[in-house]
This record gives C-alpha cells, sequence and structure tokens, in this order.
C-alpha cells in the first residue's frame, strides 16, 4: 500500500471511545437479558445460579433455567446477532452498495430451500436433526452457485453482475421451495417455525454449532478491514493501490456466508440486524471499515440481545417472533436511511 | 423485505388456522324426521348458499367434513375427497388441494356441493359462477360446534336421521367417557403443536376438551384468546410451570418423540418428563373436529386416569 493510501485511511482509526461505548451497551443488554424473563428470579438468585457449581442432576429449577435454557439463549442471540452484523458491513464494503445484507447473494433462501427439501423429503428415520445441516449447505450452495454464475460473465469481475447472479439464484430457489411447500402442506408448520427462527429452542449446542464458523468469519474479515476501506476507493482505484479485488471479494463473502449460513441454519432468518447495525455505526462514527466492522460485531450482539429479550418478556409467558421486533424497529429505520441516502445522492 | 413480513403473516395465520371461528351457523329448525325439501337456503360465514337438489356429487376438500359427511351416511354422494381425507379409509381419495384449489380439476368431476374448511384462493366465488354451491366450514370452536356442522350436512344431504342419531351418540358416548373418570385434581397439562412451543388455551377447541377433564392449561396464563388461543410459550416458562402431563401433537409434522423432549435443555426437571406422562399423539387426531373426536377424548381419559395414579402415587 502506497503511503498516500495509508494517509487515506489512518485517520479512521478504532476510536477507545466508542469501543468502550459499545461495549458498555454489550454488557447492559447480556445483563438486561439474563436478569429478565418469563420466569421473575430475583438478581441475587441468577448469580447464585451462575457462579453455584452443583452437577446438573441436583440443580435446583431456577438454576436450570438461567444455566440451560436463559445463558445460551442470551449468548446464543449475541452470538447470532454479532455474525448477522458483520456479515451485513462486509458484504456492504464488498458490493460497495449500502442496501446489501447477509443474504444478498442467497444465504437465506438457499437455507431456506435446504431446510424445506430436508423436511419433506428426509427419510421418516432421520432426525429433525438433519435439517441445520441441510440448511447449512444449502446456504453455502445458493452462495456459491450465485459467485459462479457471476464470475462466468464476460464482464464477471463487476459487482453488479455478482448481485444480480444473486437476485437470479434467490428468486429460483424461492420458486423450488414454494412448489416443494406446496406439495407437502403437512410438512408447512414445521417449515415456518424453521425459517421463522429458534433463538428460544437451539440451546448449548446451537451455540457450539455456530461458534466455529462465527470465530473463522470474524478473524478473516476483521483481516480484511483495510482492504475494505480500499475497495470503497473504487476498483480501479484499489487495483492500482495493489490489492487483488477479485480475489479479496472471494475471500470476504466466502468468510461472510460461511457465519451466515452456520447463523440462519441454527437460528432461522432474521432480518435487518445485517443491514441497519452497520449503517447506524457508519452514520455515528463515519466511514471507516477499522471501525465499522469491530464495533457491528459488538452491537449486534447487544441489539440482537434486547430485541430476543423484548421477544420473550413483551407477552411472556407467551413469545413474540423475533423477525417481528428486529423488523418493527428495522423497517422505520430503513426508511429514514433511504430519505438519507436520497439527500446524498442529489 | 415484505417478503420477511409476508412470512411472518403467514406463521401466524398458520398458527392459528385451526383457531376458532365462530361459524354462523342457522338457527336451526328442529328438523323433523321428515324428507328434506329442496331448494334449502343456509346461511354461511360466507353468506347465503342456497342448495337446488339433493347433492349426488359432493367434493369434500377438508379431512373434517369427509369424516362428517361419511358417518351422517352421506358417503355414496361422495365423489371426490382432498390428499388429507385419510379417514374414513374408503373414501375416494384424489389429489385435489383445499389449500391451493385448482378449480378445473374440481369442476372435472361435476360436483354438485364442496364442502371447504376455508376459502382459499376465492373458490366459493369461482364456484358460484359455475352454479355449484360451496359450504365453508371452518374448525369448530367447541364440540356444540361440531354438532351444529354435523346436523347442517345431515340437513343438506338429507340424512336428518343419519345426523341427528350421530351427535346424539356422540354426546352420550363423550358424557359416559368424561364420567368414568375422577375430575382431575388440577393436574396441569402442555399441549404442544410444534417443537417451537405453540400450544393451545383451554379457550380452543382441544383445549376444551382437555378441561372437561378437569386439567389446568399452562397456556391459559399466556392469556385466553392470545393468538386466537394458540400463543407460543417460552421454555423458561414451560420449565418453570413444570406440567405434569405433556401431549405431543407435533410427532407427525415435526417428528417428536419422548426422548427429544427429554433431551431438551432443562425440560429433565419436568414433572411430566420426569414421571413418563409424555404422550405422543397423531397431528391429525388432535387438530380435527370431527366425529373421531370422540376417538380422543377416550384417549385422553386413559391418561389422565394413568397420570392420576402415578401422581397420587408419589
Amino acid at each position: 500500500m502506497t503511503d498516500e493510501a495509508a494517509a487515506r485511511v489512518a485517520s479512521h482509526r478504532l476510536r477507545a471511545r466508542w469501543l468502550v461505548v459499545a461495549l458498555a451497551m454489550l454488557a447492559l443488554a447480556m445483563a438486561a437479558g439474563m436478569l429478565f424473563g418469563a420466569k421473575s428470579l430475583p438478581p441475587s438468585d441468577v448469580l447464585r445460579s451462575l457462579v453455584g457449581s452443583s452437577s446438573h442432576g441436583k440443580q435446583p429449577l431456577d438454576a436450570v433455567i438461567v444455566r440451560s435454557i436463559r445463558l445460551p439463549r442470551v449468548l446464543l442471540a449475541g452470538l447470532v446477532g454479532g455474525v448477522l452484523a458483520l456479515a451485513g458491513a462486509a458484504y456492504q464494503g464488498v458490493f460497495a452498495n449500502p442496501l446489501a445484507d447477509p443474504y444478498l447473494l442467497g444465504a437465506a433462501s438457499g437455507a431456506e430451500v435446504g431446510a424445506t427439501i430436508a423436511i419433506a423429503y428426509a427419510p421418516a428415520a432421520w432426525s429433525v436433526n438433519s435439517v441445520p445441516v441441510a440448511a447449512f449447505l444449502g446456504s453455502i450452495a445458493a452462495v456459491a452457485a450465485a459467485v459462479v454464475l457471476g464470475r462466468s460473465v464476460r464482464a464477471g469481475r463487476s459487482t453488479t453482475v455478482l448481485i444480480l447472479a444473486g437476485v437470479a439464484i434467490a428468486a429460483f430457489l424461492t420458486a423450488v421451495e414454494t412448489y416443494v411447500q406446496q406439495q407437502h402442506q403437512a410438512a408447512i408448520r414445521l417449515i415456518y417455525s424453521f425459517i421463522l427462527g429458534r433463538l428460544g429452542t437451539a440451546g448449548w449446542s446451537g451455540l457450539k454449532l455456530v461458534l466455529p464458523y462465527a470465530l473463522v468469519a470474524a478473524i478473516v474479515i476483521l483481516l480484511h478491514r483495510r482492504h475494505l476501506d480500499v475497495l470503497s476507493l473504487g476498483d480501479d482505484e484499489a487495483a492500482s493501490l495493489g490489492i487483488r479485488v477479485a480475489r479479496v471479494r472471494l475471500i470476504l463473502v466466502a468468510a461472510a456466508t460461511l457465519a451466515t449460513a452456520a447463523a440462519v441454519a441454527i437460528a432461522g432468518t432474521i432480518a435487518f440486524v445485517g443491514i441497519i447495525v452497520p449503517h447506524t455505526i457508519r452514520l455515528i462514527t463515519g466511514g471507516s471499515y477499522r471501525t465499522i466492522l469491530p464495533l457491528s460485531i459488538i452491537v449486534g450482539a447487544a441489539f440482537l440481545i434486547l430485541a430476543d429479550l423484548v421477544a420473550r418478556t413483551a407477552v411472556a409467558p407467551a413469545e413474540l417472533p423475533i423477525g417481528v421486533i428486529t423488523a418493527l424497529i428495522g423497517a422505520p429505520f430503513f426508511v429514514v436511511l433511504l430519505r438519507r441516502s436520497r439527500v446524498v445522492a442529489q | 423485505m415484505s417478503r420477511k413480513i409476508f412470512i411472518i403473516a403467514i406463521v401466524l395465520f398458520a398458527a392459528t388456522a385451526c383457531a376458532a371461528k365462530k361459524t354462523p351457523v342457522a338457527p336451526t329448525p328442529t328438523p323433523s324426521a321428515a324428507a328434506v325439501a329442496y331448494p334449502q337456503q343456509i346461511t354461511t360465514s360466507a353468506g347465503l348458499v342456497t342448495i337446488p337438489k339433493k347433492p349426488e356429487r359432493i367434493i369434500s376438500l377438508s379431512a373434517t367434513a369427509t369424516q362428517m359427511v361419511f358417518a351422517v351416511g352421506a358417503g355414496r354422494q361422495v365423489v371426490a375427497v382432498d390428499q388429507y381425507s385419510t379417514y374414513p379409509t374408503n373414501a375416494p381419495r384424489t389429489k385435489l388441494s383445499g389449500f391451493q384449489p385448482n378449480i378445473e380439476a374440481i369442476t372435472g368431476y361435476r360436483p354438485d356441493l364442496v364442502l371447504i374448511e376455508s376459502d382459499q384462493g376465492g373458490l366459493v366465488k369461482s364456484m358460484n359462477a359455475l352454479h355449484v354451491p360451496v359450504l365453508v366450514l371452518p374448525a369448530a370452536k367447541d364440540l356444540s360446534g361440531t354438532y351444529d356442522q354435523i346436523n347442517e350436512l345431515g340437513r343438506v344431504t338429507s340424512h336428518v336421521d343419519g345426523a341427528q342419531r350421530l351427535v346424539s351418540n356422540m354426546r352420550h358416548e363423550i358424557a359416559q367417557i368424561v364420567t368414568s373418570v375422577p375430575k382431575a385434581s388440577n393436574l396441569s397439562i402442555y399441549h404442544e403443536l410444534d417443537q417451537t412451543y405453540y400450544t393451545a388455551t383451554s379457550a380452543t377447541f382441544i383445549g376444551q376438551i382437555y378441561k372437561m377433564f378437569g386439567l389446568t392449561d399452562i397456556a391459559d396464563k399466556a392469556g385466553l384468546t392470545k393468538n386466537s388461543g394458540y400463543p407460543q410459550l417460552s421454555s423458561e416458562y414451560i420449565v418453570s410451570a413444570d406440567p405434569q402431563l405433556i401431549v405431543l401433537a407435533d410427532t407427525v409434522c415435526c417428528k417428536q418423540t419422548k426422548a427429544s423432549v427429554a433431551a431438551r435443555p432443562g425440560w429433565s426437571k419436568i414433572a411430566a418428563v420426569q414421571h413418563d406422562e409424555v404422550i405422543p399423539v397423531d397431528d391429525s387426531l388432535a387438530s380435527q373436529w370431527g366425529p373421531r373426536i370422540v376417538d380422543y377424548v377416550r384417549l385422553v381419559a386413559g391418561v389422565v386416569t394413568h397420570a392420576e395414579s402415578v401422581y397420587k402415587a408419589t
């Protein structure tokens, strides 16, 4: 990287102030997530349950609720929120498109088709645990297909072609999904409960499944934070600065997709987190990915923990689908965002 | 983005699809045992339906309506039923669907009466344009709703006697089964509709069956009519409510078993799991409101009797 380019991005170093604010938000969200729930427990009991060491069989009911149900749910919401926000930020950088979200290239529709096909056609002997695996593979396959299709076109290095390929793949998969569902009405309940999200049922095992992919993706994407800043200068500029644009783009898409696929396979397709969190951070802190990426993880985690807290307490002991909460906040925000971006365009 | 909201809407709908909608059945003019006169006029939720003559080519696109029609003795007048009408087994099952009705395929059977659960895709309007009456028979809200629908089908198909006999047999049998079981001493129950903890309160059709046995539905805390009586509960609440009976009405749709329930985080603490009072049932038996509900009531009676003895011993 030339000195000039270095100078252009150096002013955007992650400020400690923002990091502290974000971490405080996350800590507050986690504390609230642990303290409130369908079963009201005094804070002292929650704390005692968390630090208590009795073996599972002998635990009192409160401890079971705190350790086996509430804690994994809060952690999974945080992990999924962080992953989706990070992947969303990466996609927005890669495609230089503010409306990009982690599902842009078909990660969500691929997962839905995978799950739908597994639910409708898997032999009865297979357990329902095969569904997340199918969703994960479907998600990866859909994005891979979009990338291959996008690159096969002659002008294949442009992001527009890739996005259009993703749109085509997503439309095709949605059609397949609708067809299979229509042929298997009896399975529709299970399919929709899968798509709508299952933060509340995944437990520790779900957390363990997502974590490795999330870590790999986070490391890869964070290592490329400078590249994303350079990419935002435009492809030609980036290439002239010695960045292998196509290769960097592929690596970032692969990493973001891996994490998104794992999150979707376990927690369902949760909308808006991947768009609104990175944009909020961008609006507040400025445009550098060296700030946006790490803060997206932290704020995304805090946001989804709080959204899930609302989902499970607003009408307790009943639940609201988490997608309703994120969309209720996300949709108005989206409108504001669109208005702003139009102002910018003018 | 609107698609996500659409999906949410669909799911909320699906969760309440079997929700009770009050059937505005016409005031029953104490039908005499005499032959029925045609044309008949029936007031339904979809408006006034005129049955010009005794139907001889009935199509049923609702599994429950199929059971009712056969049970009142009008089975011979049925020419086609949908793919989910698996009972009785001799019903003329076809590929027809009540969810995505294909007007042309339906018309191909030259029906003179179509029975459906809900008016999907403007079926009523389309069939009326072809002068084929359509009777919408939505999920009954309670047993008397079931009896009303059976009597209505009896009148429409000219099997008034059969319908009356069926209803009085059902009433009698259910009363007998319920009284044969001592009122449950406040046993609590959780009726599971899917593995994300959608359930039914005691305001629903199935919930009222449990109520007859004196069972306490843990979903009632969520508000009787929350989500039309089919709320989604949190795992945390279910574990802390500690139900003594768990009925799994998601064994077919969602492949849930005693083992998968016991393996859920924290659920091994629940009384029903510890005392092996987790009862897998056939999803469709637990979601239909037809004559076979008597079988379900009998099943519940057995479950309650067993649970009573188990919990009394502890």
